[in-house]
């Protein structure tokens, strides 16, 4: 039996030894037309699903229909939380590669994704995400010492060292706890928003799954479920080539992830996810559709992982080195520099200026977090933390495991 | 014989049941060309082909169902859950799918799936990488579930797991794919010079059904699973008494008449489990213990398990029974 007459089993484009090339992209600022949210049907987004919507040139001027109504304070602002992401990221994994954290996630080429989306909404709108959006967590105002406390898992962790680094909780942003099992979020999200409606609040969900953990059914329960209710909600497949070290090509065999949206009856778009500009304006869009009773908007963004997916991963064993500078859509804190740069609005000294000024906050904040207990020598949250918040109130049952751990513990 | 660790063992039983049945098919997430995440099939697709050693779309769900449906048509699926905690998108399809096809159809149809998946604590994963759940799977019907803690049994069990007309869900401590654990986090011993490191090359079965006697001795019988037989072989030394170690190897169906045997020699009997302890197997042995030796027992049955509560991250060692919680029931009931 051969191959090709036995199962078909898709690889990765291009694994380790061969040469990453996608070739230029031929989407351009000015394709696609702007339908109006109000009035759109699915259908009438089909161009938008199986082509690219983007804003940022690759000459790094904005233009076309999709270009937001939003001035240069507003990406000058983006720009900032997208270096501090990075910045973060890199001294958290230089924490995690000397022992002081024990695991981490960088959002590496993905920074422009949640930060410019969370932007675009308002502050009352519920943030659902997965491991690599915490970004938005800076828009939303959350404290560096308290996201790098939760990373280490100390005393001032607020999830009290229950979870893994990176599985952030941010209440006060309406930041939903991160969860593990991938795609689980998605259609819950579906329910945050039917609340919304049901209360009657201009409050809209914003949500993530990654290319891979579109294959859950969580996937197409969200996408059935938002459909059927007309629920506020955006639903946003990142699709970042990659899911651990296996390639999309084996999470859909559809052409864009964007158009199975489409067979939902959803409206569904492709947006450059490395393009600022054009993820500011396609999820504003979806917003307009949401708070106006239209429903769900289903988003493919398109981007590159251009880190090793944790801090575990090895990506060398399963793709070639230079891929992520193959890329065509370059990479996102660089191309919203230089537009702002070419249009006078910045400069490559004030952009050292800033990377200096974070750098010191992070570093500043890492001091102070370790404060509070590091990795090696804690202190850690104390071990009732397994008992308490199981349950709204304590059972006998835990009472006395309790009672037996404190009494091993020679308390 | 070579030496093997365990993730080598399992890899070596893979490779051997797909070059020795054409039906033997290794599958899911990660699995192909990168080997596993936890490398358990390095170079096997190189080896035997794409067509039979491939990577799936993230979906357990998917990845159950696919199995099921090759099992009932000839082959034989032996699919991988990349953490057990991941196991429960897949569980409608395993416990009211696979494990009820043969009894549902009039015996006319059946499906021999192998469900493979790296299981319990101790490598600071949190409660979403850390959980042992095999109770889940004995309390379904149609289902056969063995335990690994060394790499020999994790290859022998596999092998009788793959040939088993039954589908089997196998779990693997992923503490152990490297070295045994002794319950001391700062302590770790890889594989080399353990005895059970010592693994045929070639095709062996280890019977589903049949415990191991670890350790021999006449005040106690510990019976345990996983990473907490070698938690419990150091318990035993630290606490002075002659004891039985039993290693379970099977869940469903147990050995239990090695255990009565054992029990009825000692009068003493303590279960120790990662997993919590409301509804944990143990529940199910000491019942059943106490039903063919109540008479001779001189201590009541004891467990010592996790903690009903899901596994912490940070203070993980205050969840899993330590060798000295092990020790002080193992000397209580020799006391008692
Ligand atoms: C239900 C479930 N299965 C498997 C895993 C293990 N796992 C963690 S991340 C990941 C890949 C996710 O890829 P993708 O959805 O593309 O997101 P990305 O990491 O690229 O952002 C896998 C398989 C998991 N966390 N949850
Ligand atoms: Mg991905």
């Amino acid at each position: 039996m051969t191959d090709d007459k036995s199962i078909h089993v898709p690889d990765a484009p291009f694994r380790p030894g061969e040469k990453a090339s996608f070739g230029k992209w031929d989407y351009a600022p000015g394709d696609l037309e702007k339908p109006d949210p109000e009035a759109c049907s699915s259908d009438d987004t089909r161009a938008h699903a199986e082509g690219l919507i983007r804003v940022l040139g690759d000459d790094d001027s904005r233009s076309g229909a999709w270009d937001p109504d939003i001035d240069d304070g507003i990406l000058l602002e983006g720009l900032e939380h997208m270096v501090r992401l990075r910045i973060f990221d890199e001294r958290m994994m230089k924490m995690q590669r000397t022992g002081k954290l024990s695991f981490y996630m960088r959002s590496l080429g993905e920074e422009a994704i949640a930060i410019a989306q969370t932007m675009a909404l308002q502050n009352q709108d519920w943030v659902f995400p997965t491991y690599r959006q915490p970004g938005a967590q800076f828009v939303r105002g959350r404290d560096m010492v308290s996201m790098i406390c939760h990373c280490i898992g100390n005393v001032e962790d607020n999830v009290k060292g229950r979870q893994m680094p990176v599985h952030y909780t941010y209440r006060d942003g309406r930041y939903i706890s991160v969860s593990s099992p991938v795609g689980t979020q998605f259609s819950q999200a579906v329910g945050v928003a039917m609340a919304s409606a049901y209360k009657q609040l201009d409050e809209v969900t914003i949500t993530w799954i990654g290319d891979g953990a579109s294959a859950e059914g969580d996937y197409h329960y969200a996408l059935n479920f938002a459909s059927v209710y007309r629920a506020p909600v955006i639903l946003n497949v990142v699709n970042n080539q990659w899911a651990i070290s296996t390639h999309a090509n084996l999470a859909s065999g559809s052409s864009t992830f964007a158009d199975r949206g489409l067979a939902y009856d959803v409206p569904s778009l492709r947006v450059d996810g490395n393009d600022f500009l054009a993820l500011y304006s396609t999820t504003q869009w979806a917003r307009q559709r949401a708070s106006t009773g239209k429903g769900a908007t289903h988003i493919e963004v398109l981007t590159y992982r251009a880190g090793a997916h944790s801090s575990s991963d090895d990506p060398s064993r399963y793709r070639p080195s230079d891929e992520s500078s193959a890329w065509p859509g370059g990479d996102p804190i660089d191309r919203l520099k230089r537009h702002l740069i070419s249009v006078g609005s910045w400069s490559d000294e004030k952009q050292e200026a800033l990377e200096a000024r974070i750098d010191g906050e992070v570093m500043q904040a890492y001091k102070e977090a370790v404060k509070y207990g590091d990795l090696a020598e804690g202190p850690y949250p104390s071990s009732d933390t397994i008992f308490t918040e199981v349950y709204s109130e304590v059972p006998w049952h835990l009472r006395e495991q309790w009672d037996e751990m404190n009494r091993l513990r020679g308390d | 014989m070579s030496e093997m660790n365990m993730v080598q063992a399992i890899n070596s039983a893979l490779d051997v049941m797909l070059d020795r049945d054409e039906n033997v098919l290794v599958f899911g997430e990660d699995v192909g060309y990168f080997g596993g995440v936890f490398r358990t099939s390095d170079g096997l697709q190189e080896k035997h082909g794409a067509h039979r050693v491939f990577d799936t779309p993230l979906s357990e769900g998917g990845i159950a169902a696919i199995a099921f449906g090759m099992g009932l048509n000839g082959l034989r699926p032996v699919c991988e859950i990349q953490f057990a905690d991941y196991i429960f998108p897949a569980y409608d399809q395993i416990v009211n799918e696979i494990a009820k096809l043969r009894h549902r159809s009039g015996g006319e149809f059946w499906t021999p799936v192998t469900i493979r998946t790296p299981a319990g604590g101790g490598i600071r994963g949190g409660h979403h990488h850390s959980q042992s759940p095999e109770s889940q799977f004995t309390h379904t019907p149609g289902l056969k579930v063995v335990y690994a803690s060394t790499p020999y049994n994790a290859k022998g069990l596999l092998i009788s797991a793959i040939e088993s007309e039954d589908p089997v869900v196998v779990f693997e401590p992923k503490r152990c794919y490297r070295g045994p654990f002794y319950g001391d986090p700062h302590n770790v011993p890889t594989w080399a010079d353990h005895p059970d490191a010592d693994v045929p090359e070639g095709h062996y079965t280890i019977p589903i059904g049949q415990a191991r006697l670890a350790k021999e001795g006449d005040e106690c019988t510990i019976v345990s699973w996983g990473t907490m037989v070698h938690v419990c072989e150091k318990a035993i030394e630290m606490s002075g008494a002659s004891c039985d170690l039993i290693d379970l190897q099977s869940l469903v169906p147990w050995d239990r008449d090695a255990i009565v045997e054992s029990v009825s020699k000692t009068g003493r009997c303590i279960i120790v489990h990662e997993a919590p302890k409301t509804s944990g197997f143990g529940a199910e042995m000491a019942a059943s213990i106490q039903e063919r030796c109540f008479w001779g027992l001189e201590a009541p049955i004891r467990r010592v398990t996790g903690w009903d509560t899901p596994f912490p991250h940070t203070t993980e060692w205050d969840y899993m029974p330590s060798p000295s919680r092990i020790a002080e029931a193992i000397r209580e009931t020799v006391e008692a």
